[in-house]
């Protein structure tokens, strides 16, 4: 990771060697991301999601989008998708480190932050490097 | 509760329209729909009606006459039709009115649709990031049914294809002509598997719609159509919506399926009693999850029904016999109204070359949108 990139937004992962989405667990049990705000944040614990999961459903940004997007002026397309982190959620992300063609329903992912802008990092996932 | 029925139905033919406001074409639909049901405007006891983004539809009093009537604004994003229509049905019902008009109309700038996250309640970095689009939504819903359910890309294909087909036939769709399944298919990626032809365009548009009760339709003579049932519906937990950073894990029911269980217990008929129906088709991938989300065919045989024909208007159950959203494009605070005048057109059987043949006698409407609601209105002759 690019540690001269700033994140996209405060709280967002954790600071630490290998950061984790932070998300919230309600007095129910359930887990919930992104972390509530205002009343809603009363008797929630912020919980680190995981870092690893599994692709639920993927699509590719085609065209710029118009505001609020506040990406690089140069419009590059990028893939996006839903990864289910078990036991906890179904996270809505960017992906990156993959083709739209490599893609597959269930196929292994990890968490990483990825360069969004030449100033700001934001997160994604990337299909999990099979050591 | 009293019965309720439809006599009188306009539209102000939906696409662009320079030079004309969003208001001034629902002005327009309800002549249109006052004509047809041979009513003046001093007759409408009560009004409901409202657009997402032309203003306040109780302005319309302006132009059609300061006769003192209550104009209830309704402003429900995309179920502000339904919404209004629900609301006059229900004001005859109870009893309190015996004329009443449900207006709905819009105007919208090209391309997609854009939102702001904190109306949402979302945090900004959700629409910075790109993540915050109304077209990603249907591509990663349909995407994950397809790998599924086996539906294929052809399938999406012939879903926009019988939209134009049908398109070409109506008087008020805005796309009035035939586009072959290949270009469909190889027309420019908007979200995969979603090319350019199979996503409606916001548009322009209005349809008005007076409602009478029994004793009325007795006294005009009117040329009528029961309105059996309507049912508005918002997200159950664990939904998957528009606009989600995270989805719930334990899989939820859907708006679509409570509105439409709730309208058929109402109407005490089931999805098999329907002979037409219209169908929420943002993109051809949402017509397909609406027909098994409203009951009327299970989930992947949709691959069959599209192949063999039997959406088509002259099919077992004819699906947006108008060209649907994909040919009419998509006005918000209209296209729910627009579903029911369709409707009642074929009921009447007034439908000319989309004409439903056998006289229809029941017909299905539904309509979906942010953040998670759907509408559902059954009609009977």
């Amino acid at each position: 990771m690019n540690q001269t990139l700033q994140p996209i937004a405060e709280d967002l992962w954790t600071n630490e060697t290998e950061p984790r989405l932070i998300g919230a667990r309600l007095p129910s049990g359930k887990v919930v991301f992104p972390m509530p705000t205002g009343d809603a944040a009363r008797d929630v614990e912020s919980y680190p999601l995981s870092r690893k999961g599994t692709l639920w459903s993927w699509t590719r940004q085609d065209f710029k989008p118009k505001e609020p997007y506040d990406g690089p002026e140069a419009f590059t397309p990028f893939l996006l998708g839903y990864v289910e982190l078990p036991g906890e959620l179904i996270v809505e992300t960017r992906i990156v480190d993959a083709k739209l063609e490599d893609l597959k329903l269930g196929m292994p992912m990890e968490f990483i932050v990825a360069p969004f802008d030449e100033r700001r990092a934001t997160y994604a996932f990337r299909p999990e490097k099979q050591s | 509760m009293r019965n309720v029925y439809i006599i009188g139905a306009g539209i102000h033919p939906f696409g662009r329209t320079e030079g004309r406001s969003g208001r001034d074409q629902g002005v327009f639909a309800v002549r249109q729909a006052m004509t047809d049901s041979g009513l003046e405007w001093s007759d409408i006891e009560c009004a409901y009606g409202g657009s997402a983004a032309a203003g306040n539809a109780d302005i319309m009093v302006n132009e059609l006459g300061l006769t003192g009537l209550p104009f209830i604004n309704v402003s429900n994003g995309c179920a502000t039709g339904g919404s209004a229509l629900a609301s006059a049905r229900n004001a005859i019902a109870a009893g309190e009115f015996d004329v009443a008009l449900a207006v709905g109309f819009d105007k919208h700038p090209r391309g997609a649709f854009n939102s702001k996250p904190a109306e949402y309640g979302l945090p900004e970095w959700y629409g910075e990031t790109g993540m915050m689009l109304t077209t990603q939504f249907f591509a990663l819903k349909i995407q994950r049914y397809m790998q599924l359910h086996g539906i294929s890309r052809t399938t999406l294909g012939r879903v926009a294809e019988k939209a134009f087909r049908n398109g070409e036939k109506a008087d008020h769709a805005w796309r009035r002509s035939q586009v072959d399944l290949d270009t469909i298919l190889n027309s420019p990626m908007v979200n995969d598997p979603l090319t350019k032809y199979m996503f409606c365009s916001p548009a322009e548009g209005a349809v008005a719609l007076i409602l009478a009760s029994e004793k009325k339709v007795k006294e005009f003579g009117s040329d009528a159509v029961k309105i059996a049932s309507v049912a508005v519906r918002t997200r159950p937990a664990g939904s998957f919506e528009v606009f989600a950073p995270a989805i719930d894990i334990d899989n939820g029911g859907k708006p679509t399926v409570l509105a439409s269980n709730a309208a058929f217990e109402a109407a005490g008929i089931g999805p098999e009693d329907i002979d037409v129906a219209q169908l929420q088709d943002t993109e051809s991938g949402a017509e397909i999850m609406h027909m098994a989300e409203n009951g009327f065919c299970k989930d992947g045989d949709q691959e069959q029904w599209l192949a063999e024909g039997r959406t088509e208007i002259n099919g077992k159950l004819p699906v947006n016999t108008d060209g649907g959203c994909l040919a009419c494009g998509e006005p918000i605070g209209a296209s729910g109204l627009r579903q029911v005048y369709e409707n009642t057109i074929q009921l009447r059987g007034r439908g000319g070359t989309r004409q439903v043949p056998g006289s229809p006698k029941t017909a299905y409407s539904h309509v979906y949108g942010a953040p998670g609601l759907s509408g559902v209105a059954i009609l009977e002759r």
